[in-house]
């Protein structure tokens, strides 16, 4: 459902029609984090384990409908036994002042790790999702949303 | 006009190149019909298209050939908006002709911007199926309309899977329906693909109002679409696109066209289609009397006003160009004139009829072009960097390369400033040399400027509905002449 995209800029909620509200907007912005605040964020649980690709189902639109709430599924690939389960799921946006989004435990008899949430996006950004395997594996996924004025298609 | 892959591929062909591709002669009829140079003489030669009691004639002649129990009607959507009667009326005119046309199925995109309720009022009452599998209640994530139905023609079984404009809560305002999500639900789709065959359908048509672009990738990932009928982006080809095993038709827009598809199936498979794009033109195509009755009917409340001529024009007025339109251009006149602005906006809508020079602008020109339920003509102040961008997201909207975040429409047209817009380049570098154009000086980041614009997506937005604003200006000029616009300086195309 996601593709990257490319030369990405700092974007803005801003809503043709809205501007004169926007205006105050713009002067307090706030410091946003990137990319290396999700790396680090990572670090901090895992050090400087790798992080693997596939096993992550991760769902979100390609452009968001409303910056305030945009929905997020995620699902990853494990048989959840005793063995072999998924541990945890962290949830990251590159593009918040603070990248943390959520955070999910889960136990064998969750059954299946798959949860879903809503999150509030300031800015076109990546969704950066780790989950972390009972045997210590880690694995990523990421994919971009674009958040956008819209209003002109027609 | 595009970028990436689609760049130089139909439907993104024009004039000489689009006849060349589709093998039409220069000055013919299909020429008239699917190109727009030589538009004014050969509009003299060949009349107007459209009207739906024409096309009732071509539906009607369908039928008697093949058989009533043969033939499926399926509409494409955008077709419950876009004139003043269907304001009036909240749609029922456009209803009340779909149903007499006896459609089995259709999608929407302007539809939704009548409002939640009353699109569930039409949708459940209709005598037709309203089809969407990519709205979702924001909720519970259920779907709020029948994502498809399945018909049985001539004892074969045709699934057809709906899907509304998946930018629409994005492109129109989202508060019309506030309880609704979309998106393009790709795998949503597949899975209504796998299920309908299970059900044992020998076709499996998409009747989409992705857009062309995005349909042209969706065909390429979903496998089991026989057919997908386009449309949004109001591209008309006279030949089918192939994308694998999937076939895809442009049947243009405004009623000017009818697609029509005979399917033969062997062995519970489709075997061969056969495709005429057929163009519905005026003047040779006799009118429907039952339908033209019925169009007359539902006028009737609003014909005299809607013949009042308010103006005249010099000018060709068009809605469909990349980047600007005479008929657009008008309206931002109206707007920078009657709003005392410096600088106008105006969405790059792609519906609304086209006036020959000479051409009386009635009450019924103006607000083909004009009539929605967000009309508020707002006067506001923005700063040039704003300005600057709301031309990169709305370019960005358009030229991205991945067709599944482009949202359809034209660009945002433009009066009393010029720019230069490189289209290949990525969002946030397209757009340079923003210049005010009464002055004459480029356009400073940190100053306010005056705009007025109209259709905002935002709730509660001030101003008189654009139609008084036009009308205002064409009464006071009499005649309208548009002088050549050369502000946008396309690069990378």
């Amino acid at each position: 459902m996601s593709s990257p995209i490319a030369g990405l800029t700092r974007r803005s909620t801003l809503t043709a029609g809205a501007l004169a509200a926007f205006a105050s907007l713009l002067g307090s912005r706030l410091a946003f984090a990137d990319d290396k605040m999700v790396m680090a964020e990572i670090k901090k649980l895992y050090g400087d384990k790798s992080l693997a690709e596939g096993k992550i189902k991760l769902d979100v639109p390609e452009i968001a409908e409303n910056g305030l709430v945009v929905p997020v599924n995620v699902e990853v690939e494990s048989p959840m036994t005793e063995a072999d389960y998924v541990k945890a799921v962290h949830i990251y946006a590159d593009g918040n002042p603070q990248p943390g989004i959520v955070s999910y435990s889960f136990t064998p008899a969750c059954g299946k790790a798959s949860a879903a949430t809503r999150m509030r996006l300031a800015q076109t950004q990546n969704i950066v999702c780790v989950a972390e395997m009972s045997n210590g594996a880690l694995h990523m996924a990421k994919a971009n949303v674009k958040v956008t004025i819209g209003g002109c298609g027609g | 006009m595009r970028v990436g892959p689609a760049r130089g591929q139909p439907p993104h062909l024009v004039d000489a190149e689009f006849r060349a591709h589709f093998k039409i002669a220069a000055g013919s009829a299909d020429a008239f019909a699917l190109t727009a140079d030589d538009f004014v003489a050969l509009a003299k030669t060949y009349g107007r298209m459209g009207g739906l009691d024409r096309v009732a004639t071509l539906v009607k002649a369908v039928r008697a050939e093949r058989g009533d129990d043969k033939v499926l009607l399926l509409d494409g959507g955008d077709t419950w908006q876009g004139s003043w009667s269907s304001l009036q009326t909240k749609g029922q005119d456009m209803v009340d002709v779909m149903s007499a046309l006896k459609t089995d199925a259709m999608v929407g995109h302007w539809e939704f911007t009548l409002g939640a309720e009353r699109v569930k009022e039409i949708a459940e009452s209709a005598p037709f199926a309203f089809l969407a599998q990519n709205i979702r209640d924001r909720e519970w994530n259920e779907p709020v309309f029948p994502p498809r139905k399945v018909f049985e023609k001539g004892g074969v079984k045709v699934a057809v899977i709906g899907q509304a404009l998946p930018r629409t809560a994005i492109a129109n305002p989202r508060w019309m329906f506030p309880d609704w999500e979309f998106g393009i639900r790709e795998e949503e789709i597949q899975k209504q693909v796998d299920e309908a065959r299970g059900e044992g359908a020998a076709v499996v048509v998409l009747l989409s109002h992705n857009g062309f672009d995005v349909d042209k990738k969706l065909a390429s990932r979903v496998k089991g679409l026989d057919i997908i009928l386009t449309a949004h982006t109001h591209d008309a080809m006279p030949g089918l696109i192939r994308v694998g095993e999937t076939v895809l038709v442009g049947s243009g827009s405004h009623g000017k066209f009818v697609s029509r598809l005979d399917i033969a199936i062997k062995d519970g498979k489709l075997a061969d289609i056969r495709f005429k794009l057929m163009p519905v033109f005026s003047d040779a195509i006799a009118p429907d009397a039952e339908m033209a009755a019925l169009i007359a009917k539902v006028r009737a409340p609003y014909a005299a006003d809607l013949a009042k001529e308010i103006g005249r024009t010099d000018s060709l007025l068009y809605r469909r160009g990349n980047f600007n339109g005479t008929f657009d251009d008008l309206i931002c006149d109206a707007m920078l004139e009657q709003r005392d602005a410096e600088i106008a906006l105006s969405p790059g809508f792609r519906w609304g009829g086209t006036l020959l020079p000479g051409d009386a602008i009635t009450w019924e020109a103006i607000t083909n072009a004009t009539a929605m339920t967000y009309p508020n003509c707002y006067r506001n102040e923005m700063t040039g960097a704003q300005l600057k961008e709301i031309l990169e997201d709305v370019a960005d909207n358009i030229f991205h390369p991945d067709p599944y975040f482009q949202g359809g429409g034209d660009m945002v047209r433009i009066g009393g400033m010029g720019y230069a817009i490189d289209v290949g380049k990525p969002m946030g570098s397209r757009i340079s040399g923003l210049t005010h154009l009464k002055s004459g000086q480029p356009i400073d980041a940190a100053r306010k400027y005056v705009v007025a614009g109209w259709a905002s997506v935002n709730e509660g937005t001030q101003g008189p509905p654009i139609w008084d604003v036009v009308r205002n200006h064409v009464a006071a000029r009499k005649t309208v002449s548009i002088r050549p616009n050369d502000a946008v300086k396309v690069r990378g195309a």
